[in-house]
């Protein structure tokens, strides 16, 4: 309910890390974009806020068919289209919408594809243009989708923010005025918030959208102020110019815990940082020098000295936090000795030389990638394996470990939809372990590879969970990488904002959100 | 002097192809393309990279591209932007104002400062007066600006409360932009307090970016000043008794603003320059933050649009500088 009429409105300031590219989800992959995208738009299912778990949206139920190839989604009705300047939206949400979304990155041959530079990196990347079969309106509201083969995370993949519904009415609206363009800059969504203006590179304001679905959210106006320096965004919380800041810096944090008038949240993140090993290579095509080297790195002090206090140490390549995961899987022991014989037995008894990448830049789930690759240099010394540390430019760093030409390398990954299969065969499967595929470890291993492949086609997650923990297994066995750490994801917020979820995808989201007076 | 003028014209021609020459291919240089970018930790079938890139024309041969882009900067079209598939020209429109706003306060703020201080410091030679504004000076000038702008929004924003940590009007305020010059849509628009705010705004962004300039004004005032204070007429001034308000005032500081006014003219290159970082502190939407933005997401179109219409307008303005002090001094235009 809203407040008396004499209250004044309620204005949330988010003090966001950066501007958005554009307001489409689909064009984009940054999640800054996606938290500027998010007040706006609804998916056909979503994630809970704060969680994993995925929930009606748009869609207000759905059917699986036994084989896991055919979805039929039933629409919520009475959904309302916003409206924007000089668009009225003429009737409510249905399945056209539905089909011009999903349409509309698929279909090389649809009016809008091109639009907007049409680069839908997420729906390219993640393969979905092969995955999809038929996407068909049966009535206005309902949809079935057809896959190629059976992809158990799909309905994680729909919650992602690339899959939001978009009006089908609007972009004719705009391509009978000739502006298709304006699609992507002047958002219509169904979202609990309706964009008002922005002003380049200097904030987003968005209003409630009365006529939300799920019914008004408690605050009347949303602003996100761009503040791109993370220093300059601490002080800003601190003089009360935001309430809430994304990306602190590190040293800051003992300070905001400190601070009476701020709550210092913290969330262990849905991440992974490792050490992969080129395993086409020797000498990590022998499994031997990879287990000799996980029992030489001495993980303990990388999360003291690296992460001091923001990471938890891993064993698997998934995040506690999602299903399957195997929290009795063993860890290889810090043991140097042992390492060395192991080494000696696979024929180094001397060690050998290699190379060790180091990313240039902090990424959420590695704060010093340079200090972690000088902790793992000086412990690999202790087994004679003398180490030398390479870095490169960003974009450059990707591209060469993408294509195997590494011996070892850090790396990690942010997950996208909580499903294990975003890790465990995006990060580890055959198809990746091509060149410049993801799977930096250049690891193709059958017995696991057919377990997790397995369980992309059992839609029953118990089923699938069984299969993650002893492909879990494997991987440990196996050791095509080093698994460091899960880094904790900390995000200070006044203690005025009532109701803020942390969300394990590292989203910012507003609705249901509110403000004391 | 009209010869003067097509010479200085003409020679505009050169530096103009240069400046296309080196945004273009500068930033090709830097490894990563828009795309690979955008992909972050995720890998992609090489199919469907070449797909991506083809549709931003970015697989044509390097020197197709820039012929392409070299015939569309001829024709007044810089192309959009790769991220916001905005017209090039559009944003730069749309931002600049904000840098021109601050650029003026800040050369205000080194004026209003430098000029007495340099003034002093020559009447008061050797004196602790001059000692202090030298080496303030020289501690201004070698500031580097990240840190001075924290510095000083921790101590008035954060621990005194005076003014706003960054932006340029609080969250409170909407105002419609009319002449994107935020003073004056504030001033114009109906939010009462808005135009305080916006002013508010301004005073810590102003001060970070006209340090520098104010330093460079201070010492140049000083040392031109000295000069013309040993000029024979000062002292024929001083003999006829004269007092020193008069003689400083009146005839030695306007003898002594020709060279000082080169340099504030020169000083425009600094200022935007300058408000690359001070716009990144200060999250000041305008042309510096919006060209750090593009050289991170590798925004071809947008870069090379930035970096030559800055370039334009300092060449233009060094251009007016130029033709003003011809204009005033016949030696330099008469010069071979």
């Amino acid at each position: 309910m809203a407040g008396p009429a004499w209250a004044a409105p309620k204005t949330l300031v988010y003090c966001a890390e950066g501007s958005p590219e554009n307001f489409n989800a689909a064009l984009n992959t940054s999640g800054t974009t996606f938290d500027a995208t998010r007040p706006l738009f609804d998916g056909l299912v979503e994630f809970e806020r704060g969680t994993t778990k995925i929930v009606p949206a748009l869609a207000e139920r759905w059917e699986i068919s036994p084989d896991g190839l055919t979805y039929t989604f039933h629409l919520r009705r009475g959904v309302k289209w916003q409206s924007f300047k000089d668009y009225k939206p003429t009737r409510d949400f249905n399945a056209d919408d539905v089909l011009f979304s999903l349409n509309r990155q698929w279909k090389a041959d649809h009016p809008y594809h091109s639009i907007s530079g049409g680069g839908y990196a997420f729906f390219k990347s993640m393969g979905l243009g092969d995955l999809l079969k038929v996407v068909e309106k049966l009535d206005d509201h309902t949809v079935r989708i057809t896959l190629s083969r059976p992809e158990a995370p799909f309905l994680a993949d729909l919650a992602m923010d690339f899959a939001n519904i978009t009006s089908a009415e609007y972009a004719d609206f705009l391509m009978k005025k000739g502006t298709p363009e304006r699609y992507d800059q002047d958002p219509v969504g169904t979202g609990p918030f309706r964009f008002v203006v922005y002003q380049k590179d200097a904030q987003v304001r968005y209003r409630r959208f009365e006529e939300h679905w799920g019914g008004k959210t408690p605050l009347d106006n949303l602003v996100f102020a761009i503040t791109p320096d993370a220093a300059v965004r601490y002080a800003k919380l601190k003089a009360g110019e935001c309430h809430l800041i994304p990306y602190p810096n590190p040293p800051d944090l003992p300070a905001i815990a400190r601070d009476p008038t701020l709550t210092l949240m913290e969330m262990e993140g849905l991440n992974v940082g490792y050490l992969a090993f080129q395993t086409q290579k020797k000498p990590f095509d022998d499994k031997r020098v990879r287990q000799a080297i996980n029992m030489a790195v001495d993980r303990k002090s990388i999360l003291d000295q690296v992460f001091q206090g923001s990471g938890k140490s891993a064993k698997n390549p998934i995040p506690p936090g999602v299903f399957g995961y195997l929290a009795d899987n063993k860890d290889y022991p810090y043991d140097p000795a042992k390492a060395k014989a192991l080494l000696a037995e696979a024929g180094y008894p001397n060690g050998f030389e290699t190379d060790l990448y180091a990313m240039p830049v902090q990424r959420p789930y590695n704060p010093n990638a340079r200090r972690m690759a000088e902790i793992i240099q000086a412990d690999l010394a202790k087994i004679g394996v003398k180490v030398k540390i390479v870095s490169f430019e960003w974009g450059e760093y990707r591209k060469r470990i993408q294509d195997g030409d590494h011996q070892m390398a850090l790396y990690g990954w942010t997950g996208d939809n909580g499903d294990p299969d975003n890790f465990m065969y995006n990060l580890l499967g055959c198809a990746a372990a091509k060149t410049s595929g993801s799977n930096i470890a250049k690891w193709c291993h059958l017995p696991y590879e057919d377990l997790v492949l397995k369980a992309k086609q059992v839609p029953d997650q118990a089923a699938r969970a069984k299969l993650y923990e002893q492909a879990q297994r494997i991987f440990k066995e196996e050791a095509p990488w080093v698994t460091i750490a899960h880094a904790v994801v900390f995000e200070p917020v006044s203690k005025k904002v009532i109701g803020y979820k942390q969300s394990p995808f590292n989203r910012h989201q507003f609705d249901g959100v509110d403000l004391a007076e | 002097m009209l010869k003067f003028i097509a010479t200085r014209i003409a020679l505009l021609i050169p530096t103009f192809l240069g400046v296309t020459l080196l945004a273009f291919f500068l930033i090709r240089l830097v490894p990563g393309d828009p795309i690979e970018v955008r992909l972050g930790e995720r890998g992609i079938d090489p199919a469907r990279l070449e797909e991506m890139r083809a549709q931003l024309g970015l697989n044509k041969p390097l020197l197709e591209q820039y012929a392409d882009y070299l015939g569309g900067v001829l024709t007044g079209d810089l192309g959009r932007s790769l991220i916001t598939q905005t017209p090039v020209l559009h944003e730069f429109a749309e931002l600049f104002p904000a840098t021109i706003e601050l650029s003026l306060c800040a050369i205000l703020f080194a004026l209003i400062i430098g000029l007495p201080a340099g003034v002093l410091a020559a009447v008061k030679r050797g004196g602790p007066l001059d000692h202090g504004v030298m080496a303030a000076s020289l501690t201004g000038y070698s500031m580097p600006i990240f840190w001075w702008g924290l510095l000083l929004i921790l101590f008035f924003s954060v621990i005194l409360g005076w003014t706003p940590v960054s932006g340029r009007l609080s969250a409170a305020y909407y105002v419609e932009p009319v002449t994107g010059f935020l003073l004056i849509d504030s001033w114009m628009s109906e939010e009462e307090g808005a135009f305080m705010d916006a002013l508010h705004h301004l005073v810590l962004p102003s001060i970070v970016l006209g340090t520098i300039p104010l330093a460079v004004i201070a010492r140049m005032t000083r040392s031109s000043m000295l000069e013309v204070l040993g000029e024979d007429y000062i002292r024929t001034a001083r003999a006829k008794g004269l007092g020193l308000f008069r003689i400083v005032g009146l005839h030695a500081l306007r003898n002594a603003m020709i060279p000082v006014v080169t340099v504030i003219g020169l000083q425009v290159g600094t200022l935007l320059a300058g408000a690359i970082l001070t716009e990144t502190i200060f999250a000041w939407p305008g042309i510096g933050k919006w060209l750090i933005e593009s050289i991170n997401r590798r925004d071809y179109p947008a870069l090379q649009g930035g970096v030559l219409l800055v370039a334009c307008v300092v060449m233009l303005v060094n251009l007016a500088v130029d033709l003003i002090y011809g204009l005033l001094n016949p030696r330099i235009r008469h010069a071979k």
